[in-house]
């Protein structure tokens, strides 16, 4: 049984229509390149990147903030399946988490790229080294982050080897994990915020609202992704994914943008209207300081593009529209990545602490190590996400195709 | 789940002990050419330094001695000498006599064998613009200054380096208590225990801490080898470093290298708990403050003005 499980694992990973090898080899590839420039960071450090002292966080945390939000997916799934019954969601939930996996993967991959003496990673083991718990917020994130990696990779795991054997998987044992993984996806955005939130060195981002403004602005675009991808899976596979589940997750996602633009509004006047000397990180974003201007196209795409999507989503005939609703989805993808990634990041440091202005950018070596990381979240997913519809379809295992499992 | 490590001080050895094994350490022979790739196995797996004890404390500043003689060339002394008791340092630097020189910067670059190149400096000396201007929280400053003579017309400096906080916000962030404070007040650094997360750095609040972004190089004849554990010791490459108010000085009761080095006797370093040093004088009798007060990190490093006008221009 088991034997028969892996073999039938291991021929739905391999076989596949000339896209999906194509789609593998690409992201193989990619990765390949991002594991060659990996090799160049290593022999000469980080300084083979265009950080320096002024700025000592750049790309790979953006994209670490940015790929936590990620990881939301899976809970704006899990709350209208198991918290209110929801069924048509229930052939997704598990391809959220897959995502979850994913995501939470690259964060970790990143984090482990931005530091410096990576080799010394055992210094923060709990009990073999030192972990300065609670006082330092990032053994915090260390543990929510390892947990919700943990949580979703068993409840997937859980819920494939029941479906395969052609069971249910909603049992009493498992259920308590799953209403769990709920407040453990708010945790790893909540403990991220506070990273940064926590350093009032740092006005930027010594404020109270980034917490929820986090929250919000992942519910937005791990979801976005999701859209996309769904209608992907139901294109090129024999799973059914009804517009209902699509719809509801649309309409999540709606929300959450209301209040991610709320939220920026906040903070928008009150940075303005008390226009103190902590303004000056607010305005190199958004204006411009002392001629040094080169986020402010950025950030205004994010707000322009993140105010189009809510303003199609807002109209429900609009947002039913799948082709309207792909734009909207890519233009919150593409908002929150600058908003959460570069527009958080690099302006906390900007000025510095000592007032000066480094006009960090990302360099070619940075973009293609994140580049290749991006391609092995992506594989995971793919890879993840095959095995998971070939399963739930019946192709391989016991699974009945037309139960609500 | 804690593994607070406070009150398991076993390293902190007593003076007398320490030294007598420090001639033990310098009995034993040369590191032959083999036992190199044993000396890295043995740093990837070191434990924190206050986790060793004595004897480890020991074998470890000899096997450094050996290492870096013969790397650079010169007889190398490698201590960790511990706190000195009932000492606080404190530090008070003269904003009316600074004129921007610089040449604590680079005795401090000596001292502390920071890298060349890349270049690392511990202090940084900003110049602002007389009247209006920005300057209390530290905008408007001015690192790159290069007129032919300094002090300039119209211009004032304020050096800033690691402020010693008693409540340091670089301590509490790291993760695996790689900084901490000892006893004397000195925030230092384990740089065999560091992972580079470079999570101190943003969250001090007074740029005091430099990455080794690439591999430090020193050049043999600048070598200082006089050497502290905690303090000047060779960085490495992907760790933290910071001012120590040079421990492998003050800790003998010698003045730090920047105070020697300033040339207008702008600044003042002594000892917090003795009321006759230096440094009680100034804050006794001068109008101290200290930079970004908001925050609340109550530094041990003051500035003041010991004259109205400031310097003449």
């Amino acid at each position: 049984m088991v034997i028969d499980a892996i073999n039938g694992i291991l021929r739905t990973v391999v076989t596949g229509s000339r896209e999906y090898k194509a789609w593998v080899g690409f992201l193989s590839l990619l990765a390949l390149v991002g594991i060659v420039f990996v090799f160049r960071q290593i022999d000469q450090g980080l300084i083979a990147t265009n950080m320096r002292d002024e700025v000592s966080w750049g790309w790979y945390i953006a994209n670490f903030t940015f790929l936590v939000g990620v990881a939301a997916a899976a809970v704006v799934l899990v709350i209208p399946y198991y918290i209110y019954d929801f069924k048509p969601i229930g052939e997704i939930v598990l391809i959220g988490e897959i995502m979850a996996v994913a995501a939470v993967s690259m964060c970790l991959m990143f984090i482990v790229l931005d530091m410096g003496s990576a080799e010394r990673f055992w210094h923060l083991i709990p009990m073999i080294g030192i972990f300065n718990f609670p006082q330092s917020i990032l053994t915090w994130d260390v543990v929510v982050l390892n947990m919700y990696l943990v949580l979703n990779l068993t409840l997937v795991i859980y819920a494939l080897s029941k479906i395969y054997a052609g069971k249910s998987y909603k049992t009493k044992l498992i259920m308590p994990f799953i209403f769990f993984s709920v407040p453990a996806a708010i945790s790893i955005h909540t403990v991220t915020a506070f990273l940064y939130l926590g350093a009032p060195a740092r006005p930027f981002w010594n404020t109270a609202v980034l917490a929820p403004r986090f929250i919000a602005s992942a519910f937005c675009s791990g979801p976005a992704f999701m859209l996309i991808i769904f209608q992907i899976i139901r294109k090129t596979t024999k799973l059914k994914i009804a517009d209902e589940a699509l719809h509801k997750v649309a309409e999540i996602v709606t929300w959450c943008m209301a209040v991610n633009l709320f939220l920026l509004g906040s903070e928008v006047f009150k940075e303005m209207y008390s226009a103190t000397a902590h303004i000056e990180p607010f305005n190199y974003l958004w204006n411009g300081l002392r001629g040094h201007s080169q986020l402010v196209p950025w950030i205004w795409t994010a707000l322009i593009v993140n105010s189009i999507a809510f303003l199609i989503l807002i109209i429900p005939s609009i947002r039913k529209n799948f082709f309207m609703l792909n734009i909207a989805c890519a233009f919150i993808f593409i908002g929150v990545y600058i908003e959460k990634g570069m527009g958080l990041i690099f302006p906390g440091f900007i000025p510095g602490t000592l007032g000066e202005i480094y006009d960090y950018m990302p360099n070619a070596m940075e973009l293609w190590i994140s580049l290749g990381v991006w391609a092995i979240g992506l594989l995971i997913f793919t890879i993840g996400a095959k095995i998971c519809i070939a399963i739930k379809t019946g192709e391989i295992g016991h699974a009945d195709p037309s139960a609500h499992h | 789940m804690s593994d607070d490590i406070k009150g398991k001080d076993k390293s902190l050895i007593t003076r007398r002990k320490f030294l007598a094994g420090l001639t033990a350490g310098a009995a034993a022979s040369a590191l032959p050419a083999g036992e190199a790739g044993a000396y890295a196995f043995e740093e990837l797996f070191r434990q924190h330094y206050k986790r060793l004890d004595a004897d480890d404390l020991k074998d470890i500043l000899a096997k450094l001695e050996e290492e870096l003689s013969f790397k650079y060339g010169k007889e190398v002394h490698a201590k960790a000498t511990p706190p000195l008791d009932n000492t606080v340092f404190g530090y008070a630097l003269d904003l009316s006599r600074c004129i921007g020189c610089r040449r604590c910067v680079y005795a401090c670059v000596r001292e502390n064998n920071l890298s060349r190149d890349p270049q690392i400096h511990w202090i940084k000396v900003l110049e602002f613009q007389k009247g209006n201007n920005k300057w209390q929280g530290l905008e408007h400053s001015n690192r790159y200054y290069e007129p032919e003579q300094v002090p300039e017309k119209g211009r004032f400096y304020v050096p800033v380096q690691c402020q010693q906080c008693k409540k340091p916000p670089c301590v509490k962030v790291c993760p695996v208590q790689a900084t901490w404070q000892e006893p004397d007040g000195i925030v230092v650094v384990d740089y065999n225990w560091c992972i580079g997360c470079r999570f101190c750095m943003a969250a001090c609040p007074y740029g005091a801490r430099s990455f080794n972004w690439g591999k430090p190089s020193i050049l043999k004849e600048e070598f200082n080898p006089d050497i502290h554990y905690l303090g000047n010791r060779p960085q490495y490459k992907g760790i933290v470093g910071k001012c120590t108010f040079c421990i492998q000085r003050s800790r003998q009761g010698k003045y730090t290298a920047c105070v020697e080095a300033c040339p207008v006797g702008a600044r003042k370093f002594g000892n917090l708990m003795d009321p006759n040093s230096e440094i009680r004088y100034v804050l006794e009798n001068m109008k101290v403050f200290r930079l970004k007060e908001e925050l609340d990190t109550n530094p041990k490093f003051f500035y003041f003005f010991s004259m109205g006008t400031g310097v003449k221009s």
